[in-house]
């Protein structure tokens, strides 16, 4: 039961960071269209994790809801992927992470949708047809700028290079992926990597851009040790609701 | 398993209808021409053995801030005309725009927006892109997608290439 729990927990996390992430963008985005976008995809991330995170508080027992799980956790007691936490700093770099996480998330819930776990297989099989949606926009826009200017090219060619490190923590099994995945309740990270290869593969060809040598060092977020930036990010979305405990709308 | 376990039933035929016609007028708080029956969002309506009125509703998107007002407005309605209403949130079969019924289409059509093309169903053909949407105007099917995210999570915005005209597309998804 622990390891389905932090099993969930982890996927919820993993949303709740990256829909922070993307709401910075609001109001900033580089045209209208991409301020929706992005609000967008961080509705439906939020709205995933929302889910997620009361099948958590459910399988743990103990009374903890979203609220709880989001705001009073410090950032060692966050488990999501690192990738995610990394800063937006410009439009390449959030549109490559994006591409990166919603070509892990497609392959991701396509798999659970198939788990034992029936309110996890649900919200996956939701989820399912929204990242496929948020595939097709990241993906494009990833050909857009790697397939246009010099510029462009250049930019998202780094962010590339930067961002892909991160990737491979997607992918590494440890003793709570396979305690989940031995029951059925979830699935090894390492059983995705072929899907999310074949997906992330083409689109960077149609990008003109080349897949980066695999990272020689791992990254553990999903274990609660983090980059230096989630504490900045916990910060700021935890803020409010420090100051005023237990106030309601 | 208690003893005295009993199960939800169906409420009677007169009920129904009279539910049903509750339901008809809850509109989305979003697109006012669609009711929660349009939708497709109202999975079963049940007695409880404790005799109150279950109402399975599913959730449309998982990101839309619409889903807990139309959960609010359905009950409301419903305790309203003296019913005793408790929701349920129904995940599977997860919502899509599939659910949405024939006299939905038809409303969203008349009222400007082009409705979502019919059986989406696998996420691979949603990964290749929508069937192009027909202009709710002039009915053209030339059309440009300007923006795959619209003013809603369940809107991505058109322009039709023959009246010129920008419009909403109800998205696949």
């Amino acid at each position: 039961m622990t390891a389905r729990f932090h099993y969930v927990l982890r996927l919820a996390d993993t949303n709740l960071v990256l829909a922070q992430r993307l709401g910075e963008w609001v109001g900033h985005a580089p045209a209208l269209e991409e301020d929706l976008g992005l609000a967008n995809v961080s509705l439906d991330l939020l709205g995933q994790a929302r889910l997620l995170f009361a099948h958590a508080g459910a399988l743990e027992g103990r009374g903890r809801g979203e609220d709880e799980f989001a705001y009073l956790r410090e950032e060692s007691e966050y488990f999501n992927m690192t990738l995610v936490e990394q800063p937006n700093t410009d439009f390449g770099d959030t549109i490559v992470r994006q591409f990166l996480f919603d070509a892990w998330q497609a392959a991701l819930y396509e798999s659970l949708a198939a788990c034992r776990d029936a309110t996890l297989a649900a919200i996956a099989a939701k989820g399912a047809r929204e990242a496929a949606y948020h595939l097709r926009y990241s993906a494009g826009w990833l050909v857009r700028l790697g397939d246009g200017t010099p510029e462009s090219h250049a930019r998202v060619e780094h962010s590339l290079a930067k961002l892909w490190p991160f990737t491979h923590e997607l992918f590494v099994d440890d003793d709570i992926d396979r305690a989940a995945a031995s029951e059925g309740m979830g699935v090894l990270a390492s059983t995705l990597e072929p899907s999310w290869s074949a997906r992330v593969d083409g689109t960077l060809g149609s990008a003109r851009l080349v897949r980066p040598a695999p990272a020689t060092f791992g990254w553990y977020g999903k274990q609660g040790r983090h980059s230096e930036h989630l504490g900045y990010l916990l910060a700021e979305m935890q803020s409010l609701h420090r100051a005023h405990p237990g106030a309601t709308w | 398993m208690s003893a005295h376990a009993t199960r939800a039933t169906a409420p009677p035929p007169e009920v129904l209808a009279r539910l049903h016609g509750i339901l008809a007028q809850v509109a989305d708080p979003e697109i006012p021409v669609l009711s929660v029956l349009d939708l497709g969002i109202i999975r079963h309506l049940e007695i409880r053995p404790d005799g109150r009125l279950e109402v399975g509703i599913a959730p449309t998107y998982s990101g839309c801030p619409a889903n807990a007002v139309i959960k609010a407005d359905v009950l409301r309605a419903l305790r309203a005309a003296g019913f005793d209403a408790v929701a349920a949130d129904v995940l599977a079969p997860p919502w899509s725009s599939d659910w949405l019924s024939d006299e939905g289409r038809r409303k969203l059509l008349a009222y400007g927006i082009a409705p979502p093309s019919r059986a989406v169903g696998s996420v691979r053909r949603l990964r290749r892109g929508d069937v192009p949407a027909a202009c709710p105007r002039c009915g053209s099917t030339t059309t440009t997608l300007q923006s795959e995210f619209g003013s809603t999570p369940c809107k991505a915005l058109y322009r039709c290439d023959a009246c010129l005209e920008p419009f909403d597309y109800f998205k696949c998804l």
